[in-house]
């Protein structure tokens, strides 16, 4: 009992679904042999890159209090801008990733200025924005894919000795988020505005400016994992990443972050992310087929939250 | 009138760390009001929610018409004739009156299974409230009604109830006198009808006024429980805080300085006209008035947090141009707000966290926090302001009232504020934290800070003020000295009675 209480509820939480994920590797490995190798463990890493560093900026947005459904969309648009001015613009490849990213950042801060000045409802504001840049996508493509693209920007998806190149860019992704919301003001900020927008504008926080600067973390996001899909797939199609931002909510969610603002942990997003991750994986070896593993998918997302939410309740009634 | 209808017995109650009741007593009559008092943390409000059945309680018995009563879920409770009225209202806002008393009994009607019967919903809850003599239209949606409205609603939905203990949590806390008045007349009607009220408040004049027994609590135990009439006010309070508090406001009397902050032709649209005034170093100025009288919106105005239509302000004699929250604290401006939960404090956020949002550049070069020099200094501030927290990196949240206005507080002083607003301070706190901040003000402008009060507790205003500005609907109507002002004055200003400056 007094063991118990001496852990705050943020280190439950964390045991919790670090729980649930190693349950998960058990019963992978129990049922897929091919499961528990190092090629194995190493290709989920690179698997989950892509959502897990959309999910990083929308950690950062949900924990402001606001929600980014333009994530997909931006990964499509950006990846086509890069892949364009590289292949058919004959841009080099590392001034096309840099436009790339600022075109990103750009996207996510009109997110920010219309949630920020505007006053949208992030829900709305980002809504459109997903419609916005889904058409652009196909409008500056016509709808064809750019594929065939230059062989240096195609070793961004390959290996440092077994390493998969996308892995590292996802710790480095990781490491650095983190910092930024544990020992930066704009980490603190965001936390404050998303637990109490009106005491941190009476506190004297310049609320507005770190929203913006919260929506265009999460463009960078999108920017940077668009970098890595596009790579991956050697090409750049106006119906990539279609529905990703679901996938990225669903890591957030299950790593514990709350949707109401104001609370929440990147360590979180990354186990959610593996999770998601492990049970795509797993599923792929048992070649389940796309229908039962979305609806795995949709329920292991249910459970996650549900299981969360029960032991908070009764937590606070006790 | 001397029928025992509740009997709570050895009630236990442990949160992890805490020990919320430690074998609470409280003993109800018929018809009776009884009040429930204690310092935040007492576990009077736990006790209650037991009552309620928003709790469970870990071991003792609880007696309710003479039967025991194993196990409570707040619908049970309610069934049983149990209601609360909650110091946040549980009221929808966008519903009428008479939905919201009726809901989740709406009367049906005959011919159309399902379908709510209109007219009998709304005669019936006009009816209730009829008898309760309100003028509240059971039609009104609720949000368009005042806080003490609600309140009533809330009353009547707990008669309609056939509620036989209806507790109230607070219930004046928010009120204006009149108001107060209206409820206690409501509270005498309903106590006619045999109906016991538990009463929770730390209004200690209230109690002669409304109650007939009061239960002291202190750190989760029952104190005793005694006859209003054969109690001092002194006793109690020594009940209540288990020492003797010598004075109830401890004001010390200073030589006061020059203008530290002038205040010049501010106008706010309707809200307010004109408003001119100086607080000097070492003064403490109060601003009296009635709820609405504009005092609020002026704290906002000069914090910046609301636009100005025009007016001038000037810190130390240099006219300064404050245009958001971040312009005032600048100028060494702090604002404890009236609504402390909501406005004061991010309560997802720790101790920490709270005490340096609005510091956070002096302790980080650029965007880098330095959490050791963090953790120190707001260790110091927990120190100095004696802030009872079982660390740093506690969540506010799970702080009492009292403590949550230091943490408040904490933070002002440690933006090297020199002029602090503080807007109704000691609403909703115990006796032995309001002698706290009031000597936590003391300390402040004993260095030479400048204090606004703003208060709808005279006796509050009267007792730490050296100077007293009355408003009444959005201007200054009186600056009363210390020496002249008495209550019949304020308020024979604040209810527009005249005009006068001294």
């Amino acid at each position: 009992m007094l063991l118990k209480a001496g852990f705050s509820r943020g280190t439950m939480s964390d045991i919790g679904i670090i729980a649930a994920l190693v349950v998960l590797c058990i019963i992978m490995a129990i049922l897929s042999p091919t499961f528990l190798t190092v090629t194995n463990l190493l290709n989920i890493l690179q698997q989950i890159s892509i959502i897990s560093i959309i999910a990083v900026g929308m950690t950062f947005v949900i924990i402001l209090g606001g929600i980014d459904l333009s994530v997909g969309s931006l990964v499509a648009l950006t990846g086509l801008v890069m892949a364009g001015l590289m292949k058919n613009e004959g841009v080099s490849v590392w001034l096309s990733i840099i436009i790339g990213l600022l075109c990103g950042c750009l996207l996510g801060l009109i997110n920010g200025f219309n949630v920020a000045q505007i006053k949208l409802p992030p829900f709305i504001a980002t809504l459109g924005m997903m419609s916005l840049a889904r058409g652009a996508a196909f409008t500056i493509s016509g709808g064809q894919p750019i594929y065939t693209l230059p062989k240096p920007f195609l070793e961004i998806s390959g290996k440092i000795g077994i390493v998969p190149i996308p892995a590292i860019i996802m710790i480095l992704v990781f490491l650095i988020a983190g910092y930024v919301l544990k020992y930066t003001k704009l980490g603190r900020y965001t936390y404050a505005i998303g637990g109490n927008e009106t005491a941190s504008i009476l506190s004297g926080i310049n609320v507005k400016l770190y929203k913006m600067i919260v929506y265009t973390i999460s463009g960078l996001c999108c920017a940077i994992s668009s970098v890595l899909l596009t790579a991956k797939l050697d090409s750049a199609v106006p119906v990539a990443a279609d529905g990703y931002e679901l996938d990225a909510i669903a890591a957030v969610v299950i790593g514990g972050t709350s949707m109401m603002g104001g609370e929440g942990k990147l360590l979180g997003t990354f186990i959610g992310a593996l999770i998601i991750g492990v049970v795509n994986n797993g599923l792929n070896l048992l070649t389940v087929p796309q229908g039962p593993q979305r609806m795995v998918k949709g329920a292991i997302i249910i459970i996650a939250v549900a299981i969360d939410v029960i032991r908070k309740t009764r937590q606070s009634e006790k | 009138m001397d029928e025992i209808i509740l009997q709570m017995k050895n009630i236990t109650k442990k949160f992890p760390g805490v020990l919320a009741l430690d074998e609470a007593q409280l003993e109800v009559k018929k018809g009776e009001v009884h009040i429930l008092v204690g310092e935040n943390g007492a576990g009077k409000s736990t006790l209650m929610k037991i009552l309620a059945g928003a709790y469970t309680k870990d071991s003792g018995e609880i007696y309710f018409k003479g039967e025991k009563i194993e196990t409570l879920s707040p619908k049970h409770a309610q069934e049983l004739g149990i209601s609360i009225i909650y110091q946040e209202l549980n009221l929808i806002p966008y519903l009428t009156v008479a939905e919201n008393i009726f809901l989740g009994r709406e009367p049906v009607s005959e011919r159309i299974p399902g379908q709510i019967d209109w007219k009998r919903l709304f005669d019936s809850a006009q009816e209730i409230l009829n008898n309760l003599h309100v003028d509240i239209d059971a039609r009104a949606i609720v949000k368009s009604l005042g806080i003490a409205k609600q309140q009533m609603v809330e009353v009547a939905k707990a008669l309609s109830l056939n509620s036989d203990i209806i507790i109230m949590d607070e219930p004046t806390a928010a009120l204006t006198r009149q108001e107060i008045e209206n409820l206690f007349d409501i509270i005498r009607r309903v106590k006619q009808k045999g109906v016991s009220i538990i009463y929770i408040s730390h209004r200690l004049e209230e109690f002669s006024e409304i109650g007939d027994r009061v239960t002291v609590m202190r750190d989760g135990k029952t104190i005793a429980t005694l006859d209003i009439k054969d109690i001092k006010m002194d006793e109690l309070i020594k009940l209540m805080v288990g020492r003797e508090l010598k004075e109830k406001f401890p004001k010390i009397h200073l030589d006061i300085g020059k203008d530290i902050m002038r205040v010049a032709n501010l106008r706010r649209g309707d809200v307010l006209k004109d408003i001119s005034f100086s607080v000097r170093e070492g003064e403490i100025l109060g601003i009296a008035g009635l709820i609405g009288a504009g005092r609020t919106e002026l704290a906002r105005a000069i914090f910046g947090f609301d636009r100005i239509d025009r007016g001038d302000i000037y810190v130390d004699g240099k006219k300064v141009n404050i245009r958001k929250p971040w312009d005032a604290i600048k100028c060494g401006i702090g604002l404890v707000p009236e609504d402390r939960k909501g406005h004061g404090l991010v309560l997802t956020l720790s101790v920490r966290s709270n005490i340096t949002l609005a510091s956070l550049d002096g302790i980080s070069q650029r965007q880098h926090i330095n959490l050791k020099k963090e953790a120190s200094i707001v260790k110091d501030y927990i120190k100095k302001l004696n802030i009872k927290t079982p660390g740093h990196e506690q969540k506010v949240a799970s702080l009492s009232g009292g403590n949550q206005q230091k943490v408040v507080l904490a933070k002002w002083l440690l933006s090297k504020s020199r002029i602090f607003i503080f807007d109704e301070p000691t609403r909703g706190i115990d006796v032995g934290a309001k002698i706290e901040v009031y000597h936590l003000m003391n300390d402040l402008v004993k260095n030479g800070a400048g204090i606004i009060l703003i208060s709808s507790e005279l006796p509050e205003i009267l007792g730490m003020c050296d100077r007293i500005l009355v408003m009444c609907r959005g201007e200054i109507t009186a600056e009363l000295k210390r020496e002249d002002a008495t209550q019949e004055k304020i308020l024979y200003f604040a209810t527009g009675g005249g005009k006068y400056v001294a």
